[in-house]
């Protein structure tokens, strides 16, 4: 599976419902980032996690989001960074 | 949305506790028979079903438990699920132990 | 290589990370699982007790010693330090001499004056254990867990860590496949030094980002 995005494409972390494992914390549902490295593409861990075997590799990114877009209030100078795979994420505006 | 007991990025909580606590033998021996268990190449299952058996504990064990009393539950969970063992194994082996069977 | 935080209970006459005691603060249903276990899949093949025995070996032979030294010679090789932000795991690898081939990815993130990077796995605990080794337990814990990511100029104060005001704080959640190690500032008053005199002023706490190395005096 190819890399949809690159390093500055803005992208949104859906806001999915997810009651089983999955890799995309609570916290970042929803919220928009720019994309920081493209990581390669990896086993997806939803899959895994219930002794399936997580192919097509799941194309992964470091997104970096700004401390306000997180948490609705201003803080300078903070960004928080998580990796998240391609199929949580869509392009943003 | 659900939110899973481990998914705890911007919960409240109180002060980092500092202290090192040191490993104890248990800890030691349960961490290794998890990266046994979990080999990428002889294991029989992975990390991620490792987390998600955590993540599966109820609320009270998740924080009322040590971080390898978790791991050695998850394991357990494991184990019968892939059929290593059986849950009646594991009964009667844990018997055999409160009747003060020898090492 | 430099301590961290003093350990409240450091007993001189004995390796401080050695284990204390058998099952300190566990349940007698929590021992007496490990034990029935271990036991049966020890009877049922699918592991021996020197597996066990070799494993806790080769995972207590990696600590943060090792980080350590490259960090140090990243400080001192311009060449391998470009190499080290590229493809941290080749690097590392072929450096330490230590086989990484089935352990997760790393990646190493530079501080520099106008950046810190602060390391944390808000979803469970991963950490760069193939070269590290066994995280501290404040790591794994709920607190540090929950806070960073919410209040990481507070934690750091918690460490007794300031960053000014004007210098960026990421704070980086190993969510998935890759696992990080800070690159620290180097500390000024430390030209000259050899590279295992450097070596042995990086801390674990640095490299996870939650401290800063102080500069050297002379």
């Amino acid at each position: 599976m190819s890399a949809r995005f690159a390093p500055g494409d803005r992208v949104t972390v859906l806001a999915r419902d997810m009651a089983t494992h999955c890799r995309t914390p609570y916290y970042l549902r929803g919220k928009r980032g720019v994309v920081a490295r493209v990581l390669g593409a990896y086993a997806n861990p939803e899959e895994l996690a219930y002794h399936r075997l997580g192919i097509p590799f799941q194309p992964l990114y470091q997104v970096a989001f700004d401390y306000a877009e997180v948490w609705g209030k201003r803080e300078p100078n903070t960004v928080i960074t998580a990796d998240i795979f391609q199929h949580w994420l869509e392009a943003a505006n | 949305m659900t939110r899973g007991v481990h998914d705890l990025g911007g919960l409240p909580a109180g002060p980092v506790d500092l202290n090192e606590h040191d490993r104890t033998f248990f800890d030691q021996r349960v961490d290794a028979m998890m990266r046994l268990l979990a080999h990428p190449e002889q294991g029989y299952y992975t990390v991620d079903a490792m987390r998600r058996a955590i993540e599966a504990l109820p609320r009270e064990d998740y924080f009322g438990l040590t971080y390898y009393e978790r791991w050695v539950r998850a394991m357990r969970a494991l184990v019968i699920e892939k059929g290593l063992i059986s849950e009646s194994e594991l009964q009667r082996k844990l018997a055999a132990i409160a009747a003060g069977g020898d090492r | 290589m430099a301590h961290d935080h003093p350990h409240p209970h450091h007993h001189h006459d004995r390796d401080p990370h050695a284990p204390v005691n058998e099952s300190h603060g566990v349940r007698a249903d929590s021992a007496a699982l490990e034990r029935a276990l271990r036991e049966l899949l020890i009877e049922k093949g699918v592991f021996t007790a020197e597996d066990i025995r070799r494993q806790i070996e080769i995972t207590e032979s990696r600590t943060p010693e090792l980080g350590a030294k490259v960090i140090a010679h990243a400080w001192v090789d311009p060449a391998y330090k470009a190499w080290l932000l590229k493809d941290a795991k080749a690097a590392i690898q072929q450096f330490l001499g230590i086989d990484l081939n089935l352990t997760p990815e790393l990646v190493v993130v530079e501080n520099t004056p106008r950046l810190h990077h602060m390391i944390c796995c808000t979803l469970c605990s991963c950490y760069p254990r193939a070269v590290l080794g066994i995280p501290p337990a404040w790591y794994k814990s709920p607190e540090y867990r929950s806070r960073t990511v919410i209040e990481p100029r507070t934690v750091l104060a918690e460490f007794g860590t300031r960053i000014a005001d004007d210098v960026e704080i990421r704070v980086v959640d190993s969510t998935a496949d890759m696992r990080y190690i800070v690159l620290p500032l180097r500390p000024r008053g430390t030209e000259g030094m050899s590279e295992s005199e450097l070596a042995a002023i990086v801390t674990r706490d640095s490299m996870i980002g939650v401290a800063v190395l102080d500069d050297v005096r002379r």
